[in-house]
């Protein structure tokens, strides 16, 4: 058993008559290089630990929750947290669908989420990385003028998840990224380009191909233009389309459905978007960046298809959403960190793949726009009236190719349509950091905004 | 502030061993916050929330090198471990421990009338229901409603191998409302903020009343609203909502650690026209009780205020203290840190425009056809290219100098250098807006103020010819 689950267990001794305790345990080592003009700009390491205790008592007419958290593990820190809990509890609202998380006898997958070697790679190794990224970056074309910043960064994480309504779950993970901007001239204006290349540990990061990834977005944008305002397809690159997944994916949440702030809300069955997208959440595929053993709650995490050809098929729910829907856990509950509580939320999408590339799209779409990245999404995505609009830039399509830059445009329409105007998905599947991969994803009938 | 967080002679010691393998300079940074959260939804209080993080963040700088390191462990054992840590960066080594003296504390006091702390939980509550069941009287259309209130209190010192002790006991309160509408045709949503860096004091009732009426309205009237317009068209930005404009169209773009690296499109324009005559430009960290006020930055500078364009002249950027030091001049003020876990870097405060002499209603009257936009939401730029996006949470056609239609949620975009320079009227109705700002993964408050005024063309992103 791990240090963890004992130190949290020993938390859970204190329960007293018939309160319920969860206690989130976690502890992490982090390390950070910033690379600037060949010298280290920044290098910091760090240890965190922190705690979040949440305390459920019984009233006539349901229960009650309260919550607090600190960020140190010291006794004196824990106690005060248990305290604070317990007393905001006797605030909240009775709820008969308050409860905590129960063992459901499903077991968690077998998944290999740490790489040592993160801790065993030498510092040097690391500054070297993000010294060099910055090298090949600035040497990579003439048109590169500088490099804002070439960074290395990786975590070690672990965390413990134990209730005195029986759940007992730890997990241990690990990332290592590199990532650098690039800002291209051409004499007359800027752009920038960004390169990332992630993994488990340093030995996983293709440092080649971050470099090239920034120079080529950026120098491939010199010359852009702001077209006029039209009505096309767009073609959503891989990080895009996986920033879309990830807002569609917040829509699914069951607490945004059963709570009536979803678009999906009584759709369940119905065709919601075209037949080519089958949508899924799957934490248990070890090629997913945020794969997952347990959720937020500790129960084990799984498979669940949420668009199936087209038909809505299910929501996530942790625990209490899953109540108040009438149904169990998915094993879907997130958590940000020791300070938040579980809500439901998708940790893994992926849209299963279609049979082309993006070339054949690019051919097959003759004429359209190609969306390279997108700016302004907090802003301009509302996820419950389903209302999207975003800055964009990319290049155009013609004749089946890409040909010239654009920029200062947006791209509009509401989540619904965009489901259903799905014309393409690309086979071309990017396992990038966050919530969602991605891959090429061609949608018609977008407004785009131009002069 | 009674008790030190951490000791005289124990910040004396640490800095030494900060420089002891031959740094140029030596910080730390102690920080104690307690914070406290209720959230009220469906009508049911579902969550009070309290936390307490307590730690140090030391750093050395060598040449153009910073070494940072942080801990929770505020044991002179555990600072030291945190300093040894961050001076691995001096890699040259020698110097050995050096003796640093500081002088006596500069404590800043707190602003806050009513402290968090001594506000009941059942108070906290009662203005949550408050709030709920005035938004829900504005119309039954009124589905659902979220009510959250926070408040935070932080407590920091700062000390330096130049001699900087300081510290200061910060207390921020927020409120926020989100109202969905439900209509025949779909949801709709309106949402109203209040904060300051002040204490209970803040949440009367009446700001309160006025919050939650305005959020259920704005979600209300949005059911009727058409798909904005696509394309270039004059905008009115209602007083208050727009300084976020300024934020993310030159703001950013202001900040030294972006200049000083030529990532900004603004860098070497000091003394150049780089706006319409009309945009005086502020950025002011000594408005009292705004969400942007600070006594002394996160470095232990003294907040200031800093004008940044003068007549639509370029006349300072921001700075902190690492870019104040490479050109050899003084920190404006603008070091801030999310927390001890994060190096500072040069940030906003309160950001503003300052008002003109037309009058708010005649600028509407005077514009033919455009959109007049009540409230934004957040925005953000690429300083680089100052292409920037914001979002407009509440806006309105105007036809014939007439506010007329209300729009769906959609996105402006524009150049900062090019949108600064179609400021072509500023009101005198000036008010502020509270926000969080983002940059490298780091959250801040901070806050924007205008007053109504026009831009003669930016290019709307909705949907609609």
């Amino acid at each position: 058993m791990s240090e963890l689950i004992e130190r949290a267990q020993r938390i859970l001794e204190s329960v007293k008559g018939s309160e319920e305790i969860e206690v989130y345990l976690s502890t992490g080592t982090d390390t950070e290089v910033q690379a600037y003009q060949g010298e280290i700009e920044n290098l910091s390491s760090a240890s965190t630990s922190g705690i979040g205790i949440r305390v459920l008592r019984d009233g006539s007419s349901g229960a009650q929750v309260g919550t607090a958290w600190a960020g140190s593990l010291d006794d004196e820190a824990i106690a005060d947290a248990l305290r604070e809990a317990r007393d905001n509890a006797r605030f909240a609202t009775e709820d008969e669908f308050i409860a905590f998380a129960r063992p459901d006898g499903v077991e968690g997958a077998v998944l290999e989420l740490t790489d040592d070697s993160v801790l065993t790679t030498a510092l040097d190794e690391k500054i070297a990385m993000a010294i060099e990224l910055e090298r090949m970056v600035r040497s990579g074309d003439p048109r590169i003028r500088q490099v804002d910043s070439a960074n290395y960064s990786d975590y070690v994480a672990e965390a413990a998840i134990v209730s005195t309504t029986g759940i007992c779950a730890s997990y241990a993970r690990s990332g290592a990224y590199v990532s650098v901007e690039a800002i291209a001239t051409d004499g007359a204006s800027d752009q920038t380009g960004w390169g990332l290349s992630a993994g488990r540990a340093p030995r996983d990061l293709d440092i080649n191909e971050a470099a090239n990834d920034a120079i080529s977005r950026a120098t491939r944008m010199l010359g852009a233009v702001k077209p006029p305002s039209m009505k096309c397809t767009a073609v959503f690159d891989p990080r895009s389309t996986s920033t879309l997944l990830a807002i569609i994916g917040g829509a699914l949440s069951g607490e945004a459905v059963v709570y009536g702030r979803s678009f999906f809300a009584n759709r369940i069955g119905e065709d919601v978007a075209s037949s080519l997208f089958t949508l899924l959440d799957d934490p248990t595929d070890p090629r997913h960046f945020n794969a997952s053993i347990y959720d937020g709650e500790g129960l084990a995490c799984r498979r669940n298809v949420l668009i199936e050809h087209g038909q809505l098929k299910a929501f996530v729910y942790d625990t209490v959403s899953a109540r108040r829907a009438g149904t169990v856990s998915t094993g879907s509950a997130v958590r940000g960190g020791i300070a938040g509580s579980p809500s439901a939320g998708c940790r893994a999408l992926q849209l299963e793949p279609g049979d082309i590339d993006q070339t054949e799209i690019f051919r097959r779409v003759g004429n359209g726009i190609f969306v390279e990245s997108l700016t302004g999404v907090h802003s301009g995505v509302n996820p419950i009236s389903g209302d999207f609009s975003v800055g964009i830039t990319g290049l155009m399509i013609r004749d089946g190719q890409l040909a010239e830059p654009v920029r200062e445009i947006t791209v509009a329409s509401t989540l619904q349509r965009m489901l259903l105007d799905v014309l393409y998905v690309g086979s071309d599947v990017e396992w990038l950091p966050g919530s969602a991969a991605g891959q090429s994803l061609a949608i018609s009938g977008i407004a785009v905004s131009g002069s | 502030m009674s008790d030190t967080l951490v000791q005289h002679d124990v910040l004396q010691r640490v800095l030494g061993e900060a420089l002891g393998r031959g740094g140029e300079f030596a910080e730390v940074f102690v920080e104690d916050r307690t914070t406290s959260s209720a959230m009220l939804d469906q009508s049911r209080v579902e969550e009070l929330s309290s936390g307490r993080d307590r730690g140090a963040g030391i750093r050395v700088v060598v040449g153009e090198t910073t070494g940072f390191a942080h801990t929770a462990d505020l044991s002179e054992k555990g600072l030291f471990a945190a300093a040894h840590a961050a001076s691995a960066v001096a890699r040259e080594g020698g110097g050995g421990v050096r003796e640093i003296a500081l002088g006596a504390l500069a404590d800043h006091s707190t602003r806050a009338r009513i402290q968090p702390s001594d506000v009941d939980k059942a108070k906290k509550i009662e203005l949550l229901r408050y709030a709920d069941d005035v938004a829900r009287s504005q119309g039954s259309a009124i589905t659902q409603v979220q009510v959250a209130l926070g408040d935070s209190t932080r407590r920091f010192l700062v000390a330096n191998s130049e001699g900087v002790f300081v510290a200061d006991h910060q207390v921020r309160t927020r409120f926020n409302i989100s109202c969905v509408a439900s209509g025949d045709v779909g949801m709709q949503t309106g949402y109203r903020p209040i904060a300051g860096t002040l204490g209970f004091e803040l949440l009367t009732r009446d700001a309160v009343e006025q919050a939650a009426s305005g959020a259920a309205h704005q979600a209300i009237t949005k059911l009727d609203a058409r798909p904005a317009p696509s394309g270039d068209l004059p905008v009115v930005l209602a007083g208050g909502s727009g300084g976020i404009l300024f934020h993310e169209a030159c703001g950013h773009g202001l900040e030294a650690d972006a200049i000083l690296k030529n990532a900004s499109v603004y860098a070497g324009k000091v003394g150049q026209q780089v706006a319409s005559s009309l945009v005086t430009l502020v950025d002011d960290g000594t408005v009292a009780g705004e969400w942007g006020y600070l006594a002394i930055d996160d470095e232990g500078r003294p907040g200031s205020r800093n004008v940044l364009i003068e007549n639509g002249i370029l006349t300072d950027y921001m700075w902190d203290y690492l870019r104040a030091r490479k050109e050899g001049r003084v920190s404006s003020g603008n070091g801030r840190r999310q927390s001890y876990q994060h190096l500072p870097m040069v940030r906003m405060t309160n950001t503003y425009l300052l008002e003109g002499d037309a009058d708010a209603d005649e600028i509407v009257a005077q514009t033919p056809r455009g959109v007049y936009v009540a409230q934004l939401g957040g925005g953000q730029v690429n300083t680089a290219t100052g292409d920037f996006v914001f979002g407009m949470t509440s806006a309105f056609l105007i036809e014939d100098g007439k506010i007329t239609a209300p729009l769906r949620d959609c996105n402006l975009i524009g150049n900062g250098p090019e949108v600064l320079q179609r400021v072509d009227a500023v009101a005198t109705d000036f008010s502020m807006t509270p926000g969080t700002c983002g940059k490298d993964g780091q959250s801040v408050p901070v806050g924007t103020g205008q007053a109504t005024m026009r831009l003669t063309g930016v290019t709307i992103g909705g949907t609609a010819s």
